[in-house]
């Protein structure tokens, strides 16, 4: 039976405009792992009645406890009362929830990130075993601490940044394409990230025909499929949940003009 | 021993708490976290005659104490309901409460038809979908449309007990309940949720993609005893009691006001298992004052 986990903060950092921190989880990812690119349901105080949805950034199993790592950017009241638990305190979790990229250990991926969907890319490059290339977006230089949780997990790592300060001058989409015109036997292109990168990733990868995943974002409510509330717009016209049936959808499932 | 059942419209609940429609899904996604014979109810996801997608995200934004919803019914139609979901839910020892909206009287009469036959304990009649345009609200808010609806319902429901929901959006609930109750419906529930909005002042744009939603959530359940209080001086039927219930106080109050059962909703976003925690809280509560069944909490509030 899946359970709320009361999660100790064992370590807190801050990593550009994100917070990462460390939790101790009990059981939840011998439990309840699928895939990398899951999220937590978090709750974040009393007065708060939605849980905050937030992506993994890496998890394994442990002893005594299995870990997990968050990073989040504060947004508005519930991530800001979340950035300001100290270290040694307890919060309430429910997960790992919802299905990760579909991929496969021994594969190789071109991993795309942008800003806050940088981290959540990095247990993807860990499951992949350092074979995996990143190709990882942010405003400016002083915004990339998060390449950090990178280095060492993947064959190679390019940086875009808005103004030019770090590697490209430009967005990621342009880094994918340079990427595969020179290598495309990718076993496909997985992204986290604003919508509209979303998109145009999406549109990069599809050019070279390399199957592309995105994990999407919604407001959330129950974070298990029940409330129906996280709707994506799929092309076919249905609509889907970003909770149970994602977060994590095939490119051409979506609906990029809804 | 406390003794938790309770009767609603001639069906015996193990215990008085139901869970809401709408917050609960089919009930496959909370029967991952507890065996759901536990719960005395469940009103089950508002099912149309049709599938229907819902409407745009963002369909939820949070407020104080209370959320604000536009799913807009989001349904895979009624008879896949009875295909695919009643099976599962009749694995469990606990009454089924199939939930309706229609868009004309006679799309509720067909949906009462399918749904007796298949065998559900009750039909929730919802008359008070805040977020659709056709049927909903409208049938909700005026006396005789509401009695209409009920009338239809009845006719096509054969054994099965009619519960109509009522919209919290109206002047005077004692208006509707008793038109209703007149034409002949077995139980009441309430409140379904009040019209709300939220905007970002930022943007300036409102945070619901439909620009207006449903408010639930704590923020809403002084109005819910409220009103279970008017329309249980108004009729005799039984009522489930709903908003914002999160703690087995909450609960009492609903009962003491006049229901007979209790529906948890929104309380499980931030706690999957909060209708079993409202259940024992209220049974702790109902001990304390040394009841010798909880029943004997309903319509016990003593006025000033």
């Amino acid at each position: 039976m899946k359970r709320e986990h009361k999660c100790k903060i064992i370590s807190k950092e801050t990593l550009g405009d994100a917070i990462f921190m460390v939790l101790e989880v009990g059981d939840m990812v011998r439990t309840s792992f699928r895939a990398p690119g899951q999220f937590v349901h978090i709750n974040c105080g009393h007065s708060r009645l939605l849980r905050r949805p937030i992506s993994v950034c890496s998890c394994q199993e442990d002893q005594p406890e299995d870990t997990l790592s968050i990073a989040f950017e504060v947004r508005g009241e519930g991530t800001a009362w979340l950035a300001r638990r100290p270290v040694g305190h307890s919060v309430d979790v429910l997960g790992l929830l919802g299905n990760g990229f579909d991929i496969r250990p021994e594969g190789r991926y071109l991993l795309v990130g942008g800003g806050i969907g940088v981290p959540p890319m990095r247990g993807c490059a860990q499951y992949t075993g350092g074979r995996s290339t990143a190709i990882l977006g942010f405003r400016s230089k002083e915004k990339a601490a998060l390449l950090k949780l990178f280095e060492g997990d993947c064959a190679k790592t390019l940086a875009a940044t808005d103004d030019g300060s770090l590697g490209h001058h430009g967005f990621v989409d342009e880094l994918v394409r340079q990427e595969l015109a020179q290598d495309r036997a990718y076993d496909g292109v997985l992204a986290c990230g604003p919508k509209p990168m979303l998109r145009s990733v999406a549109k990069a990868a599809a050019g070279f025909g390399v199957p592309c995943q995105v994990s999407m974002e919604e407001r959330m409510g129950c974070g298990v499929g029940a409330c129906l509330v996280c709707a994506c717009d799929m092309a076919d016209g249905a609509r889907k949940h970003v909770c149970k049936d994602g977060p994590v959808f095939y490119a051409e499932e979506v609906d990029w003009d809804a | 021993m406390l003794d938790l059942s309770v009767s609603l419209a001639g069906v015996t609940l193990k215990n008085p708490i139901v869970v809401a429609s709408g917050t609960f899904g089919f009930g496959r996604e909370y029967s991952q976290f507890y065996d759901l014979s536990e719960l005395g109810g469940i009103c089950a996801k508002g099912l149309t005659l049709h599938r229907r997608e819902g409407n745009p995200a963002p369909r939820i934004a949070e407020t104080p104490m209370g959320i604000l919803n536009s799913v807009g019914l989001q349904n895979p139609g009624v008879d896949a309901f009875i295909a695919e979901e009643l099976p599962f839910l009749r694995q469990f020892d606990t009454k089924v409460i199939a939930n309706i909206s229609g868009n004309t009287p006679e799309e509720y009469g067909v949906m009462c038809d399918k749904l007796a036959d298949a065998g559900v304990d009750m039909i929730e009649v919802n008359i008070s979908c805040p977020n659709v345009k056709a049927g909903g609200l409208a049938y909700g808010t005026r006396p005789e449309l509401a009695a209409e609806v009920t009338e239809t319902a009845k006719q096509h429901a054969k054994h099965v007990p009619v519960m109509v929901k009522l919209s919290p959006n109206v002047t005077d609930i004692t208006e509707i309940a008793r038109a209703v109750e007149s034409a002949g419906a077995d139980a009441l529930s309430l409140i379904n949720t009040l019209r709300g909005m939220r905007i970002d002042v930022n943007t300036r744009r409102p945070i619901l993609k439909m620009n207006t939603g449903g408010l639930s959530g704590p923020a809403v359940l002084p109005v819910a005893v409220r009103m279970v209080w008017e329309a249980a001086q108004a009729v005799t039927l039984p009522i489930l009691g709903m908003g914002g219930v999160s703690k087995g106080a909450d609960a009492a109050q609903l009962m003491l006001a006049g229901a007979s059962a209790v529906a948890v909703g929104t309380a499980l976003f931030a706690d999957p298992f909060a209708p079993l925690t409202v259940r024992d809280e209220l049974a702790g509560l109902a001990q304390k004052q040394s009841l010798s069944a909880v029943r004997e909490l309903t319509g016990g509030v003593q006025p000033w």
